[in-house]
């Protein structure tokens, strides 16, 4: 099949692959890019843990053309650290037990920094709404609502 | 009595741990959150293939014909996989503790007994190929009448779901369709209750449905091993099961786990192990197989649905005088691991209260449904939920507060449970105390003062005169035992009754296993007293 060369930011950093028509940015970003942040949960846009940000804004990676990322910017949680530092999104999560399993986290705190980049100081129901879209099935809800808002009031949501 | 060893490695070890109170840190959480956890699909390998299963569309069918001819053909399939390729394409999960008959084939050969049952599986160069391949595969099927209702199941004239039980129940003990508790005489405390309150409870099939879907990859490892990246929860289970079904010894694998997208009981099946394993034995490439979405919540072993019949006898005061349970679980086609979930059910019954009287009659039950499995206290979840919601019916009945009604039947230090164990560390009423205080209920004084560790045992430790049923007939001759089941015993347990061995009939020796898993000691012979 013929493929398409795709160009993008991704963390900061050019990349360029080769897609083939009608895949996916979560297929590109894990079997292409080598970036195995991003989670295959179930592929049909209801559970949000391949959560990342293009241009600053939430999207799902699954539900996203990977040729429509051309020249933009693709932010995953491979990204969130500075150097060796934690993001205060990640420290915060760790502080307030805000993971069980992992595997829903790095779209959580995808999720959450696009809220904290958009609005420093959320409200709680602000929170809610920000990760309604993520599903945590060890019911963690209240420790990873709890750990944005932390992280918010800390006052150093963006980084 | 536990004893335990403190004179070994005792200069090593630090027993003031005093951690209660104080937060410690997962050893885990680091990874998670920076998304370097490592979870069995984050592994890229060279060459890498990709299987997929043809499932059933039927939930009972014969299967005439599979014609793969067309899928052999379609670009990028590098081989497809069928029941004959399956070195022991028959296998039961806890034939590894030597409980129950190899029952469930890895792909369909002659029947599918379920809806979504695995048939063929293709191994492509891409996920698209495979299911482009699938696509392809042309089944015959010959559509057999299916039961769905446990009851239903249990009639003259059902259909057989699975031949290997073909009275639609697991077999216990060689011989019984079901779990018996026999606890003095129910119905003595029928005639002697005040009310008797008779309700039928049930709870359907629910889905796990952990983030992380079911999967594996195998590859290739040098020295003729296999590695193997995988989501269960059971690795050590997993690794033993696929050494039995692929016939080889268990050190042929290195299987890699531990970090879990979510299980809740949902991966303890070895649902793609030994496939993924098969296809890169085959190939000789490393091979992914991971469920799909659907997959997951369609066909991804569910915990199972249980109907429940509870019949209670009450005194006015408010003591529950008798207790008769009659419940089916829903096992689905196959057994996997409802067998274990009645002799659990049986064993908490008649849930946490000393009751003088107690009868249960608990079935495992095959019925054309998916095959149900573990999940967070299963055998003990809905039966609670049903006699829960009975005792405060049974309060209501003889006009008692629900908590207090709770802490009167509750059982205590030293008294007898139905399945002749002294109850210990019970703490039932301080509990209920407890979520009284905080739930701002006001309770009498009495019952306030009331303590688990008072007032029990004496006549309540007491196994009260029990009638034994009279003996069912031997087990059918189409129930073949295979090299996982215990040999047949002489009758050393005065309960349930067996008959007498005639004279002259040895035991068979234990036989060695025709393969290269090891055999545990059977946990369900050896527990019974």
């Amino acid at each position: 099949m013929a493929k398409t060369a795709l160009q993008f930011r991704h963390n900061g950093r050019d990349v360029a692959v080769f897609v083939e028509g009608g895949v996916n940015l979560l297929a590109t970003l894990r079997d292409l890019v080598g970036d195995m942040t991003p989670k295959f949960g179930c592929g049909q846009g209801g559970c949000g843990a391949c959560t990342v940000l293009i241009d600053g804004d939430a999207h799902l990676a699954c539900l996203t053309l990977a040729e429509t990322v051309e020249g933009r910017s693709v932010e995953t949680l491979d990204g969130l650290k500075d150097g060796p530092n934690l993001h205060p999104l990640q420290r915060a999560f760790m502080e307030h037990f805000a993971a069980q399993c992992g595997y829903c986290t790095p779209g959580m705190l995808m999720a959450a920094k696009a809220l904290l980049d958009h609005n420093p100081q959320p409200s709680r129901e602000e929170v809610v709404n920000a990760i309604a879209g993520n599903i945590c099935r060890c019911t963690g809800y209240e420790p990873i609502i709890n750990a944005v808002l932390a992280a918010a009031s800390g006052g150093r949501a963006r980084a | 009595m536990l004893e335990l060893r403190k004179d070994i490695f005792a200069d090593e070890r630090d027993d003031n741990l005093n951690e209660i109170g104080k937060g410690t840190q997962r050893q885990d959480m680091l990874g998670h959150v920076t998304g370097t956890s490592t979870y069995f699909n984050d592994h890229k390998l060279q060459g890498m293939l990709h299987l997929k299963v043809l499932r059933s569309s039927h939930a009972h069918a014969r299967i005439r014909r599979i014609d793969t001819g067309e899928a052999e053909r379609s670009p990028g399939v590098r081989r497809i996989i069928r029941g004959a390729d399956v070195p022991r394409n028959l296998n039961t999960l806890l034939s590894l503790i030597n409980f129950g008959k190899d029952d469930e084939p890895t792909l369909a050969v002659d029947k599918v007994r379920y809806k979504g049952e695995p048939v063929v599986a293709v191994v492509a160069d891409s996920d698209r190929e495979a299911f482009e391949a699938l696509a392809k595969i042309r089944v015959d099927y010959e559509p057999l009448g299916a039961v769905f209702d446990v009851e239903e199941a249990l009639k003259a004239g059902a259909p057989v779901v699975n031949e290997t039980y073909p009275k639609n129940t697991f077999t216990y003990y060689e011989i019984y369709d079901h779990q018996k508790l026999r606890f003095g005489d129910v119905e003595r405390g029928f005639a002697s209750a005040d009310h008797v309150l008779e309700q039928r409870y049930q709870m359907s099939p629910i889905e796990h449905a952990p983030t992380e879907t079911n999967g594996s990859i195998a590859a290739p490892d040098t020295n003729g091993r296999y590695v193997v990246y995988t989501s269960t929860q059971a690795l050590f289970f997993s690794l033993d099961t696929c050494a039995k079904i692929l016939d080889v010894p268990s050190n042929t694998f290195h299987f890699i786990g531990g970090t879990v997208g979510g299980g809740f009981g949902g991966k303890v099946d070895t649902l793609t192990e030994p496939l993924a394993i098969l296809g890169a034995m085959l190939t000789g490439r490393p091979v992914r197989y991971i469920f799909g979405r659907e997959e997951e919540m369609q066909y991804g072993p569910p915990r199972g649905a249980e109907r429940i019949y509870l019949k209670d006898g009450v005194r006015r005061d408010g003591r529950i005088v008798a207790r008769k349970v009659r419940a089916y679980f829903d096992s689905g086609a196959y057994t996997r691991l409802s067998s274990y979930a009645v002799v659990k059910c049986a064993a908490h019954l008649p849930g946490p209260y000393t009751i003088p009287n107690v009868y249960g009659d608990i079935y495992c039950v095959f019925t054309n449904r998916t095959p149900a499995t573990a999940m967070r206290g299963f055998g003990v979840t809905a039966m609670d939920f049903a006699i829960e919601c009975q005792m405060d019916k049974l309060a209501h009945l003889v006009g008692m507060d629900p908590m207090e009604f709770r802490i009167l039947n509750a059982y205590r230090d030293g008294d007898m449970k139905a399945h002749r164990r002294e109850a210990k560390n019970t703490a039932l009423i301080e509990c209920v105390q407890v979520a009284a205080e905080k739930a701002k209920w006001s309770l009498r004084e009495e019952f306030k003062r009331m303590s688990s560790r008072k007032d029990g045992g004496g006549e309540r430790a007491a196994v009260p005169v029990t009638a034994t049923d009279p003996l069912k007939p031997a087990r059918p001759a189409a129930q073949q035992r295979t090299p996982y089941d215990r040999p047949p015993r002489p009758a050393a347990a005065p309960e349930p009754p067996r008959p007498t061995p005639p004279a002259g009939s040895p035991t068979p020796a234990p036989q060695p296993a025709a393969h290269g898993a090891i055999r545990f000691s059977s946990v369900f012979g050896s527990r019974r007293r």
